[in-house]
């Protein structure tokens, strides 16, 4: 409208003014939104750094290699193979039932496969690999990677898994890996945090488990850089893991599956020492399992199936089982009674085929009695008197100490699973524990090494080896670490009296060489391998006088989980000692006639390195002996050092 | 004095009209859409064909449009004013009832050619509606309560029919350009003294009753409020948002990390990356400085549309250069303060850079306005 000149200049200087007011107004907040700016971006930009790298990058864990398990010789006991699985990615894919429906005709897939795959393809984030399929052969990866092009997403992976090729005959020597539990955890005060990668496997069992620092090697890492979804773009920097070192144990392989087959389905157990350095030839249990079934993931039907079983193949029953050594404890009463001076190997004790102690009668095993018994004698025909009457004369102390110098009732430190320490009781164990006195009774049981004696196949090993030396022998399973061999110390001498120890060794000579030896039947006839061994035989029941006066039912009319224990301990050759065996058959009967024969054949074996020759046996036995060898399932072993070395 | 009063002689007319143009404004203005171009190429991951190619094309139309219209004279314009109202108005309740629901509010028109946003086209309309009113009303009757009255009501009409749409951040925008156009106009201070005490006072109400008997609001209410006030309490949902976009803007530190290396927005850590919050990446890739010389050039603009207004004689004009310095100023400042933190988050892109199409051409139209303003001031 129009105005006056008047009221224009007054409307233009009144604008003009509120304009300038109004500019500085903004002005000031132009001002503060600068400062802000600045505060932000130049006092507080170290801190939005930060953060902005603690958005985009992420690190993860590069699980480094096993180490790998070998044999004395360089066989593969434990190793990585490389596992071929096929992944498939959501957005890739597209339509993932119709991909997966393809890949069913390539390679076997259940429903299940299929049902769980689409559940967590639609779970997780599109661009996150499932895994569809896993231990694939290398025809099945094969044909996924032919037909790529119709099965867009799918893409085939190789990852390393760990493999056990001698499957069960070291089972329990190298024992296997798994999925790492609550418990794995909570044995490390600072779990590594490898063990929290998915899918990470820990030792389980056996070396695998007590060497786990060794076998598993440092993780290495990647820095990667992820977006808001997570979505990895692209691997910023990458430090390299060290992989675990290799274990070369002193185990002979060839050896361990020989004695894994003689051992057949026996609930047995057997240790094969050499006698100069400690190093455990073999050391089998039987029956085995297959270690490969749990790093895959055990069904619970196979697993129950393990359990049940009443022979235990879970159980490494040559360290873990301790059983009532029986006569081959008979060693250590009677150098516990030479070293005592309460008796000389010529001592003659007269055995009328029982003992009366405190009130009892304590009967040996030969009804009619073995006459007049010196030390040797004693020995070979495994008088019980004798020993009832001289553990007797020493105590049951004396005895205790002597098997605890020869290695019994103690836990030797080996890599093993649940060593069992075993028990030499004396006075002092009985009333701490028992809270009883020691009485007469307990020390004639114990002299023949029934009652509270416990001892374990290993044990009875080192005491062989010991006995056979004179030299405080340990047993060792580790040969070598990354190549770098464990040194062997040398055995101390026990410090016995060395005719003491030749009167023992000869009985044990005789135990095989004499005619009236008890295990003369399991003897060698080659001069260069000699056998001198003891049997025993240990009661699982005890028997009453109403028994015995029925006349003792024979082991083979029991049922099996009643019939004795089967053990015989030897060494080889006789003069030159170089092998202890122990072996130990559960309810195997009688010593003489279950386990001395598997020893005999496994300490052949042994000192040959191969099927023991038939010209080591007695002629009448020959022709049995090879149908037995020809009847032996033995494993195929690769031979020879270096062989089955081979990196995967 | 109008324009129909002083001489008209003086006036250049014809294509000696693009001799006083205001170029230094134009030089400004194609120096921050090129800005926003270059940042749009960056957040696109370097391509231009997403974002940065019809962006392009737009402001070429846009710039055009401004010279349409600075080349006609400001007294059309004038004339314009109450058409131009009543149409945003009418596409106002047009959207509300047959629009398209955006980011879950109902904002644009589609024309077919283009997506219409009405509440864009108002603001401009408001200031020329105002500007046209107080040009119209008698100097004297400025500040009288009815005459006062008139203005508010302009300005709330369109206000109710964008909340309900509803989209809060236009909603603050046109009472505040309205406020603004109203103080240049000279409407006495006691009012806005008056309604600045009243909003306070009516917040300071419904805060003071939380947890009492006579409580105005309820709890799950007052809740988000909390969150739109502090996003930094829910920082997994609203909080997430402007904690990643504070993270950005810091992390940029003096010189920034540099063109298309903004790890925030390259990998997706921000939301809305090239529309409202593409400030945060501007100042992630060029810093300090780079965001600094932005706020520069947004400064100048509005300086340059303020000068334009003290130059004219006119009272039209004045005013609406006013008015179009304050919209423009009230897009970025509050854009900036809320990628900041210095405000709660409400929709307002960032002028001439953000991704969008009527914001852009509704601003140029404005500048166009103030072209033809600076065009035909009297000499």
């Amino acid at each position: 409208m129009r105005r006056s000149a008047k009221e224009a200049e007054e409307s233009a200087r009144r604008i003009t003014r509120r304009a300038l007011f109004l500019g500085g107004a903004q002005a000031a907040i132009v001002a503060v939104l600068g400062l802000r700016m600045r505060h932000m971006q130049v006092e507080e930009a170290d801190t939005f750094r930060l953060l902005a790298e603690e958005n985009r990058v992420s690190i993860r864990l590069i699980p480094p290699a096993r180490g790998q398990i070998f044999d004395r010789a360089g066989v593969l006991i434990a190793g990585n193979e490389p596992n071929y699985r096929v992944v498939i990615t959501r957005e890739d894919a597209r339509d993932v039932a119709a991909v997966l429906e393809r890949l069913a005709r390539l390679i076997p897939l259940t429903p299940e496969d299929i049902e769980r795959t689409l559940a967590e393809t639609r779970r997780r984030s599109p661009f996150v690999p499932i895994t569809v399929a896993d231990r694939l052969t290398w025809e099945e990866l094969a044909r996924v990677s032919v037909n790529a092009p119709a099965l867009p997403g799918v893409t085939p992976e190789v990852g390393l898994s760990r493999y056990y090729p001698l499957v069960e005959d070291f089972a329990h020597v190298a024992g296997y890996v798994g999925p790492v539990s609550e418990a794995d955890l909570a044995r490390y005060e600072t779990p590594d945090p490898v063990l929290q990668v998915p899918k990470f496997q820990i030792g389980k069992v056996g070396v695998e488990r007590m060497m786990e620092d060794v076998l598993r090697g440092q993780a290495g890492s990647r820095r990667i850089e992820v977006n808001a979804a997570g979505r990895v773009m692209r691997e910023l920097d990458r430090r390299e893991g060290t992989r675990g070192a290799d274990i070369r144990l002193t185990v002979d392989a060839a050896l361990q599956s020989y004695v894994q087959a003689r051992l057949g389905a026996e609930s047995a157990s057997a240790v094969v020492m050499d006698c100069a350095t400690g190093d455990l030839l073999a050391i089998a249990s039987s029956p085995g399992y297959d270690p490969n079934l749990f790093v895959r993931g055990i069904s619970s039907a196979d697993y129950r199936r393990l359990l049940d079983d009443d022979h235990r193949p879970l159980s490494n029953k040559s360290v873990q089982g301790a059983y009532p050594p029986g006569s081959t404890f008979k060693m250590v009463t009677a150098l516990a009674a030479l070293e005592a001076g309460v008796i000389t190997p010529e001592t003659v004790v007269r055995c009328p085929g029982h003992y009366e102690a405190g009130g009892r009668r304590f009967h040996c095993w030969k009804r009619g009695g073995h006459g007049p018994v010196n030390l040797v004698r004693s020995l070979s025909e495994s008088c019980d008197v004798y020993y009832y009457d001289i553990a007797q004369r020493v105590g049951i102390d004396a005895i205790a100490r002597m098997a605890e110098r020869l290695g019994l009732g103690v836990r030797h430190d080996l890599p093993m699973s649940a060593v069992a320490e075993g028990l030499n009781p004396d006075r002092q164990w009985k009333r701490e524990r028992r809270g009883q006195e020691w009485r007469i009774g307990d020390t004639i049981n114990a002299a023949i090494g029934q009652g509270y004696v416990l001892s374990s196949p290993l044990q009875l090993a080192v005491m062989t080896a010991r006995l056979a030396t004179g030299r405080a022998v340990k047993p060792r399973l580790i040969a070598a670490v990354d190549d770098v061999p464990v040194p062997v110390p040398e055995a101390p001498p026990l410090g016995l009296t060395p005719s003491h120890l030749a009167a023992i060794r000869q009985g044990m000579y005789e135990v095989t060489n004499s005619r009236n030896g008890t295990a003369h039947s399991s003897r060698s006839v080659d001069r260069a391998m000699l056998i001198a061994g003891k049997t025993g035989t240990s009661q699982v029941r005890n028997i009453s006088e109403a028994e015995r006066a029925r006349g003792v039912l024979r082991n083979d009319q029991l049922p099996w989980n009643r019939r004795d224990h089967a053990l015989y301990v030897c060494y080889a050759p006789h003069d030159a000692p170089r092998v202890a065996v122990s072996v130990v058959v559960e309810h195997g009967g009688g010593g003489s006639a279950a386990a001395a024969p598997i020893a005999r054949d496994i300490i052949l074996h042994a000192l040959t390195g191969g099927l023991p020759p038939l010209t080591a046996y007695p002629e009448s036995q020959r022709n049995r002996i090879e149908t037995d060898q020809r009847n032996l399932r033995l494993r195929p072993i690769a031979e020879g050092a270096g062989a089955g070395r081979t990196r995967a | 004095m109008s324009y129909l009063e002083y001489s008209v002689k003086r006036v250049p007319t014809g294509l000696v009209k693009v001799l006083h143009l205001n170029w230094a404004l134009v030089v400004v203005l194609v120096a921050i859409a090129g800005f926003g171009f270059l940042m749009l190429t960056s957040v696109a991951g370097g391509r231009v064909e997403v974002w940065a190619e019809p962006q392009m094309k737009r402001f070429v139309v846009g710039m055009a449009l401004m010279f349409a219209v600075a080349f006609v004279p400001i007294w059309f314009w004038r004339n314009m004013a109450g058409l131009a109202y009543l149409t945003a108005l009418v596409l106002l309740v047009a959207v509300d009832v047959v629009g398209h629901v955006g980011m879950g509010a109902q904002r644009w028109l589609n024309l077919g050619f283009m997506r219409l946003q009405p509440s864009e086209l108002m603001k401009i309309a408001l200031v020329m509606m105002l500007a046209a009113y107080y040009d119209w009303l008698p100097l004297d009757k400025t500040s009288r309560p009815l005459w006062v009255m008139v203005p508010v009501a302009l300005t709330l009409v369109p206000t109710a029919l964008v909340v309900v749409q509803p989209d809060l951040g236009t909603a603050i925008l046109l009472v505040l350009l309205g406020g603004a156009v109203m103080l240049t106009a000279g409407v006495h201070w006691a009012y806005f003294a008056t309604v600045i005490a009243l909003a306070a006072g009516a917040v300071a109400a419904v805060f003071a009753s939380r947890g009492t008997d006579w409580q105005l609001l309820r709890d799950y209410q007052f809740r988000r409020i909390d969150i739109f006030l502090d996003p930094g309490s829910d920082p997994l949902g609203a909080g997430y948002n402007i904690s990643q976009a504070k993270i950005a803007l810091g992390s940029g530190g003096w010189t920034g990390k540099g063109f298309m290396q903004g790890t925030q927005s390259r990998l997706n850590f921000l939301p809305e990356k090239h529309t409202d919050f593409i400030f945060t990446t501007l100042a992630e890739e060029f810093g300090f400085l780079g965001g600094f010389f932005l706020l520069t050039l947004y400064a100048v603009v509005v300086a340059l549309c303020l000068a334009t207004a003290i130059q004219s004689r006119d009272r039209f004009a004045s005013i609406l250069c006013v008015g179009v310095g304050v919209n423009f100023f009230l897009y970025f400042a509050i854009n900036m303060a809320m990628v900041m933190g210095l405000a709660p988050v409400v929709g307002v892109p960032l002028p001439l850079v953000s991704y969008g199409g009527t914001a852009m051409l509704m601003l140029l139209l404005g500048f166009g306005l103030v072209q033809s303003a600076h065009v035909h001031r009297p000499r």
